[in-house]
C-alpha cells in the first residue's frame, strides 16, 4: 500500500482524488477564497493532468469539468483524499 | 461621448448618466470567463458596439445596442467575466461594482443576463445564485448548448428554470439566430420589474456562501440528472501534445516563429503601398497648396507624420489576427502556462508574454494588450519593459547604420551584419529581463502572485468574433493616430520649422530652427557618448518616431532625397564622417532610448497620468545614455 499524498502538489499525474479541505498559507490567506471561487470545494473531483518541465511547477489540474494551471504553492493548499473506485 | 458624470444615488436617476447610446434600459451580461459571453454579446449587438474604458480604470468597457422582436431598444453591457462576486482582479472589481450600483459613471443595470456554460453548469450556476441574491431582474441564458448536446448533456431548461426560480433560455453564441429565444424573452414586460429584497440579503460577502451554493447546485444537478462529469475529450487529446514537456515548447516555438515571419514578410507589400500612398497624397496636396508654411505643415507635418505611424497598420493587423485566433481557440493560456517558469524568474507571469510579443511589431498595441494582466504591478512592469522589445520602427535606423559601418563578410555560416542585427534584438530582450528582475527586487516586496489560470476547452475560432476583435483594435489604433500622435507630430514639425532660415542662409534650414538650437545644446550633453551635432539635431524630430531620425539626418546633411533614397545616399556619407565607435554608440542608443512620443502618449492613456510615462522616459534615456557611453568608450579603447 502506497501512502497517499495529503495535498494536490504531490499528487501523481492521472490519479483521481477528492478535495477534502482548503488550507491557505499564513502569508496568503486570501488564496482559500480564490481557490474556492474557481471550484476547489470539498467533495469536488480533482486530477493532476500534467506538470511543467523542469521542476513540475506549475501544474495543470482538472477540477470538476474545468482545467486550471496552478503553481505548486497554490496546489499545496488543496488537501485531498483518494477517490473510491466506482 | 462617454461621460464621467457622478453616479450619485442613481437608483432613481436611471436616465441621468449619458452614454454612447442614450436612453433605453440597460442589460448587463454576466458570466464566468470562457463561457462564450462575448460571442453571445457579439451576436446580440452585431457591429453596433463601442469600446472604451471604465471611468478611472483601464478595464475595457464594451457596450452595444440591441433591438428586441417588438422593437424595444436596449443597451447591452458586456461585463468582464468573473468566477464569483468577490472580486480578484480589476476586471472582476468592475463587474462587482456595476452589479452593486457602485461603479463611477455607470448606471445600475435594469436587468442581468447570467450567461452559463452548458458544458460546465456546476461552476456557472454558483454565480447565478449569487447574482440572483442581488435582487435585480435576472434571466439565465444556457450558452453553448450545441457543445453540451454534442457531449450528451441534455439540459431541460424548463426544469432548470423551476429549480432556479428564474427564466431560463438556451443560446448558441456562435450561430446566427442562436440568440432568438433570449431576444424574445426580453420583450416580457413582467421580467423587468424589480422585486425589492430585504436589505439584509443585499450584501457583499458572497464568498461565505460559496460552499452552501456549491451544495445547492450539486443537489440541483442531481435532480436534473446532470451531475455526471463529462470531460471534453478532444481538448484533453490536444493538450497531450500542446502541454507535452518536449512537444509543447517546440510547438510554441514553431508558432511564434511563424507569426514573426508573417508579421515581417506578409506586411512588406501593404506597407510599401501605404508609404507610396502617403507620398502620393503629400505630392498631390502639395501641388494644390501654394508654397509656404501651410504647405509644409500639411505635407511634412500632417501627412508625413500620420503616414509614418499608419505604415505599421499592416503589421498590427497581421499580429492581432494571430493573437485573436490563438485567444479564441484557447491556446493563449497554454502558451502562458508553458512560459510561466521563464517569466517567473524575472518576477512576471506567463500572462505578460502576449503584450511583449506584440511589442516586436510596435510597442503601442503591446501596451494596449497589457489590459489582460490582472495583477496591477505585473501590468505596470510589462508596460515599462515593452518599449525595450525591438519594434519594427528601429529597423530603418539599424539598417542604415549596419549597412554603413559593419563590413559585409561572413563569420562561419552567418553574415556579420545579420549577427549584429540579432545581437541588437538580444540586447533589447536581455535589457528588458534585467529591468524586470530589478523591479522585482525593488517593488515585489516578496509578494507571491497567483497563477490560478483557467485553460479553457479548445474552440474553433469564429470568423465573426475575430473580425469584430480585429476591427476594434484597428479602430483604437487609428483613433490614436488621429489624436495624440497627430498633435505631437505637428508640434515637432513646428519645432523643426521655426524660426525659418534667414535670407542668404547657406546651411540647411533645420539648423536655424528651435529643433536645431536644441540639437546644438544637446550636442554638449551627447559629446561624451560620441554623437556630433548633426546626430543630436536628428534625435529631436526623431522623437516623433524612431525611423524619422533617418530622414532627419538626411535633412541635416542637406540631402534633397527622402525616405529610402536618403538611407542609400546617406550610408556612404556617414561612413566617411563618423567613426565606428560613434556608429556603435548610436546603435546602442536606439536599443534603449524612448525615441517615440506615441508610445509615451499610449502609456499616459493606459496608466491614467503623466507619472508613468515620465518615469519610463527618464529610465530609458538613462539606460540609453549609459549603454552608449559604455559602448563608445569600449569601442574607442579597441579602435
Amino acid at each position: 500500500m502506497i501512502a497517499f499524498p495529503s495535498n494536490l502538489a504531490h499528487a501523481r499525474i492521472g490519479d483521481a482524488y477528492t478535495v477534502s479541505r482548503i488550507e491557505a498559507p499564513q502569508h496568503a490567506p486570501e488564496w482559500a477564497n480564490l481557490l474556492q471561487d474557481i471550484g476547489f470545494l470539498p467533495g469536488e473531483h480533482v486530477t493532476v493532468m500534467t506538470r511543467a518541465v523542469p521542476g513540475g511547477d506549475p501544474l495543470v489540474v482538472r477540477v470538476g469539468l474545468s482545467t486550471f494551471a496552478l503553481r505548486m504553492a497554490e496546489a499545496a493548499c488543496i488537501h485531498i483524499c483518494p477517490t473510491a473506485k466506482a | 461621448m462617454y461621460s464621467h458624470l457622478p453616479h450619485g444615488k442613481s437608483l432613481n436617476m436611471k436616465e441621468s448618466v449619458v452614454h454612447f447610446h442614450r436612453g433605453g434600459p440597460l442589460l448587463a451580461l454576466v458570466g464566468n470567463p470562457n463561457c462564450g459571453k462575448t460571442a453571445l454579446f457579439n451576436l446580440l449587438t452585431g457591429s453596433r458596439q463601442k469600446v472604451a474604458n471604465y471611468a478611472g480604470v483601464t478595464v475595457e468597457r464594451k457596450e452595444g445596442k440591441l433591438t428586441t422582436p417588438t422593437g424595444k431598444a436596449l443597451r447591452v453591457l458586456d461585463l468582464p467575466g468573473t468566477y464569483s462576486l468577490a472580486p480578484r482582479s480589476p476586471d472582476e472589481r468592475v463587474t462587482h461594482d456595476v452589479l452593486y450600483g457602485r461603479a463611477a459613471g455607470e448606471k445600475r443595470p435594469d436587468m442581468v443576463v447570467c450567461v452559463v456554460d452548458a458544458t460546465n453548469l456546476r461552476r456557472s450556476l454558483r454565480l447565478v445564485l449569487s447574482v440572483k441574491r442581488l435582487g435585480l431582474p435576472c434571466v439565465v441564458a444556457v450558452n453553448m448548448q450545441d457543445l453540451g448536446r454534442a457531449r450528451g448533456l441534455d439540459i431541460d431548461t424548463a426544469a432548470l428554470s423551476l429549480e432556479l426560480g428564474l427564466p431560463v433560455v438556451s443560446t448558441v453564441g456562435v450561430k446566427s439566430g442562436g440568440d432568438a429565444d433570449l431576444r424574445a424573452l426580453l420583450d416580457d414586460a413582467t421580467l423587468w420589474q424589480r422585486t425589492p429584497l430585504p436589505g439584509s440579503l443585499i450584501k457583499s460577502e458572497a464568498t461565505l456562501e460559496t460552499q452552501g451554493d456549491h451544495d445547492v447546485v450539486q443537489n440541483m444537478l442531481k435532480r436534473l440528472g446532470l451531475d455526471t462529469l463529462v470531460p471534453h475529450l478532444v481538448s484533453d487529446r490536444i493538450d497531450r501534445v500542446v502541454l507535452h514537456p518536449v512537444l509543447g515548447p517546440a510547438l510554441l516555438a514553431v508558432i511564434l516563429f511563424f507569426i514573426f515571419q508573417a508579421v515581417f514578410s506578409w506586411s512588406v507589400a501593404p506597407m510599401d503601398a501605404i508609404k507610396a500612398a502617403s507620398a502620393w497624397m503629400g505630392a498631390a496636396v502639395g501641388s494644390v497648396i501654394p508654397d509656404g508654411w501651410l504647405k509644409s505643415l500639411v505635407v511634412d507635418g500632417v501627412i508625413a507624420g500620420a503616414g509614418g505611424v499608419v505604415v505599421f497598420l499592416p503589421q498590427i493587423i497581421i499580429l492581432f489576427f494571430f493573437v485573436l485566433v490563438l485567444e479564441e481557440s484557447g491556446y493563449l493560456p497554454r502558451a502562458a502556462f508553458l512560459l510561466d517558469r521563464i517569466m517567473g524568474s524575472v518576477g512576471l507571469s506567463g500572462r505578460s508574454f502576449i503584450p511583449l510579443l506584440s511589442s516586436f511589431a510596435c510597442a503601442i498595441p503591446g501596451i494596449m494588450a497589457t489590459r489582460s494582466i490582472a495583477n496591477p504591478r505585473d501590468r505596470l512592469v510589462t508596460i515599462m519593459i515593452a518599449p525595450l522589445m525591438t519594434c519594427s520602427a528601429r529597423l530603418p535606423v539599424y539598417a542604415l547604420l549596419i549597412g554603413a559601418f559593419i563590413p559585409r563578410r561572413s563569420v562561419g555560416w552567418f553574415s556579420l551584419q545579420g549577427l549584429v542585427l540579432f545581437a541588437l534584438y538580444v540586447a533589447g530582450i536581455g535589457g528588458s529581463m534585467a529591468v524586470a528582475w530589478l523591479l522585482k527586487r525593488l517593488t515585489a516586496h516578496g509578494q507571491i502572485r497567483t497563477l490560478m489560470m483557467e485553460l479553457p476547452n479548445y474552440h474553433l475560432p469564429s470568423v465573426r468574433n475575430v473580425a469584430i476583435g480585429l476591427w476594434q483594435r484597428v479602430e483604437i489604433f487609428m483613433k490614436r493616430v488621429g489624436g495624440v500622435i497627430l498633435v505631437l507630430t505637428i508640434a515637432l514639425w513646428f519645432l523643426a520649422s521655426f524660426p525659418g532660415a534667414p535670407d542668404g542662409a547657406t546651411r540647411p534650414a533645420i539648423e536655424y530652427s528651435l529643433a536645431g538650437t536644441l540639437g546644438k545644446l544637446l550636442a554638449v550633453v551627447f559629446e561624451p557618448i560620441g554623437f556630433n551635432w548633426q546626430i543630436s539635431i536628428a534625435l529631436v524630430p526623431g522623437l516623433a518616431a524612431r525611423e524619422v531620425a533617418v530622414s532627419s539626418l538626411g535633412t541635416v546633411y542637406a540631402l534633397s532625397a527622402a525616405g529610402v533614397d536618403t538611407a542609400q545616399a546617406l550610408g556612404p556619407l556617414i561612413a566617411q564622417n563618423w567613426s565606428l565607435p560613434t556608429a556603435l554608440s548610436l546603435l546602442a542608443w536606439y536599443v534603449f532610448a524612448p525615441q517615440c512620443l506615441s508610445t509615451l502618449a499610449t502609456v499616459k492613456r493606459e496608466t491614467g497620468g503623466w507619472k508613468m510615462p515620465l518615469i519610463m522616459a527618464s529610465y530609458l534615456f538613462g539606460l540609453a545614455y549609459l549603454a552608449s557611453f559604455v559602448t563608445y568608450r569600449v569601442a574607442l579603447a579597441f579602435a
